[in-house]
């Protein structure tokens, strides 16, 4: 059934309306863009994590994913779109839902039948997103500045230093512990939810579940360490 | 046991409605809540007070009707029970306990703690049944073999009592669970199987006309739900409606 559901997603076009109107079109939508900037997390931590062994490697890497057409022009698109498509989602999703009770409880006991983490996703997003305000400004901007507006020549051993002098203000470390906690959290409910969203509850799901977690624990904490590897070596 | 009730008053849908403290004496524990009630309403009537106005029918956690959100949860703080099933020995002596109406858009207040729950009933109406013709050459169900495992989850289904504690306790208001149990009811048996793709298509579309929130995977209502309906009925329904619209 499962199979039969992806196959049809790849050889029919994507019904656009239903997807974004109902429901659970927008569940699925909101499952679908989560999955896929988890899908780039990995990957950003993979680079990220090389800076700690290999200097030489960690340019290299950086500077052919800053310069190869096809990551600049085809999938740093796609990625800002999945960005800002899941939190503008998430926040139609936030009103839609609110609406949905008028007259509110005078006594509500969520805890009683829920996890905090699950109740609070649009509050750990906005940190997140927050977060990311602070992440374009530290390195996304100055890397357009430079690339594209002034023009400045390749240099393919820049990446390294730049990237350790900003984890050299120790403010700028505290931000990214608190946010990538913020992250520890959104991910610890979203990532499994993402799954049932789009429809796989089955026996897997037990194994599903505690990969999740897993890895909603160690990949925040492993860019919390890589930003105090960097703050400790610099001073 | 004595308590003290606070308890949501609304003379009718337009009224606007407030908390009043009532206190109640000599509760015997075996009492179940909806007795406690009408012990509460009789007390009230003698003091020349408008009783409260609650829903209940079967009493024996069938029917669905009662509802009551109790302490911050729908039916009150014991698992797997509706509010005729609740009793008072879950509550201490000198409690204050707050009651107040299943709370959503799509359940409107009628009076006190009776809510308009026809919403589920137009859900229900959009598919959720199977339109057999019983012309006389209708093929004996007994003789269409099944899946056990199927019957099994067709059957756990079915045991939504269409209470509506699901809606009350999500935070989105979302009654995905309610039309998720309807949809897999059907879905799982091979009279059902026929008009899969329109029914989910339509229970859903009304879903959302009647303005349930959205849900979001907290789990909440599996918890609350008297009937234990599970989140795997809420997968299977997006699958069921996610292959529909795909194959339109
Ligand atoms: C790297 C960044 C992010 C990742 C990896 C991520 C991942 C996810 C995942 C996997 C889900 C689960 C979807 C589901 O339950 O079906 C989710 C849900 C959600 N995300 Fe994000 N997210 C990120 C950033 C954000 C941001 C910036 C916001 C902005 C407010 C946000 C708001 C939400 C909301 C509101 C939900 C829905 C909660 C729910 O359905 O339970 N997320 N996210
Ligand atoms: S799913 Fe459970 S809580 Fe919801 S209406 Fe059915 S029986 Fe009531
Ligand atoms: S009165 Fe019928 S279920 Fe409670």
């Amino acid at each position: 059934m499962l199979l039969r559901v992806y196959a049809l997603i790849l050889v029919r076009k994507l019904n656009t309306m239903s997807l974004t109107s109902s429901t659970i079109g927008r569940k699925v939508a909101m499952a679908l863009s989560g999955l896929f900037l988890v899908v780039f997390l990995t990957q950003h931590f993979t680079i990220n994590f090389i800076s700690v062994f290999s200097e030489n490697t960690f340019n290299e890497i950086s500077h052919f994913m800053g310069n190869n057409p096809l990551v600049q022009f085809i999938l740093q698109p796609i990625l800002i779109f999945g960005v800002i498509f899941h939190f503008i989602m998430g926040f139609v999703l936030e009103i839609q839902n609110r609406k949905s009770r008028v007259v509110q409880y005078n006594m509500y006991k969520g805890s009683a039948n829920a996890s905090w983490v699950s109740r609070n996703m649009i509050w750990s997003g906005a940190v997140v997103l927050s977060f990311l305000g602070l992440h374009f400004y530290d390195f996304w901007f100055p890397e357009m500045n430079y690339k594209y507006v002034e023009i400045l020549p390749l240099d393919p051993n820049r990446y390294y230093e730049e990237m350790t002098h900003k984890f050299h203000d120790y403010l700028r470390v505290i931000l990214y512990v608190i946010s990538f906690g913020f992250l520890a959290l959104h991910l610890f409910h979203g990532f499994a939810s993402s799954f049932q969203s789009v429809g796989v509850n089955n026996k897997y799901s037990e194994n599903i579940k505690k990969f999740a977690i897993a890895f909603s624990v160690v990949i925040p904490l492993g860019f919390i360490f890589i930003a105090l590897f960097h703050h400790i070596n610099s001073l | 046991m004595n308590l003290t009730l606070k308890v949501w008053r609304q003379a009718n849908a337009e009224a606007k409605g407030r908390m009043e403290t009532y206190p109640i004496a000599d509760v015997s524990p075996d009492m179940s809540f909806l007795e406690m009630m009408d012990v509460l309403n009789e007390q009230l009537m003698g003091q020349g007070i408008d009783p409260i106005a609650f829903d209940h029918d079967c009493r024996e956690g069938i029917c669905g009707m009662c509802s009551m959100f109790i302490n911050g949860e729908a039916h009150g703080p014991d698992r797997l029970v509706t509010t005729c099933q609740l009793h008072m020995r879950k509550f201490n002596d000198g409690d204050t306990i707050t009651i107040e109406p299943f709370r959503a858009k799509a359940f409107p207040v009628i009076k006190d703690l009776t809510v308009d729950r026809s919403s589920f009933d137009r859900v229900q109406q959009a598919g959720g049944f199977v339109s057999v013709n019983t012309s006389g050459n209708t093929q004996d169900a007994n003789s269409i073999p099944i899946d056990k495992h199927d019957a099994d989850k067709a059957f756990d289904a079915a045991a939504c009592i269409g209470c509506g504690a699901c809606v009350a306790t999500c935070k989105n208001a979302s009654a995905m669970l309610f039309v998720s149990a309807k949809v897999s009811q059907y879905a799982l048996l091979p009279q059902g199987k026929v008009e899969a793709t329109d029914r989910v298509m339509n229970m859903v579309k009304q879903m959302d006309e009647e303005g349930f929130g959205n849900c979001t995977n907290t789990g909440a209502c599996e918890v609350e739900c008297p009937k234990g309906i599970s989140l795997e009925n809420i997968a299977r329904m997006n699958r069921e409606y996610l292959y529909a619209s795909l194959k339109g």
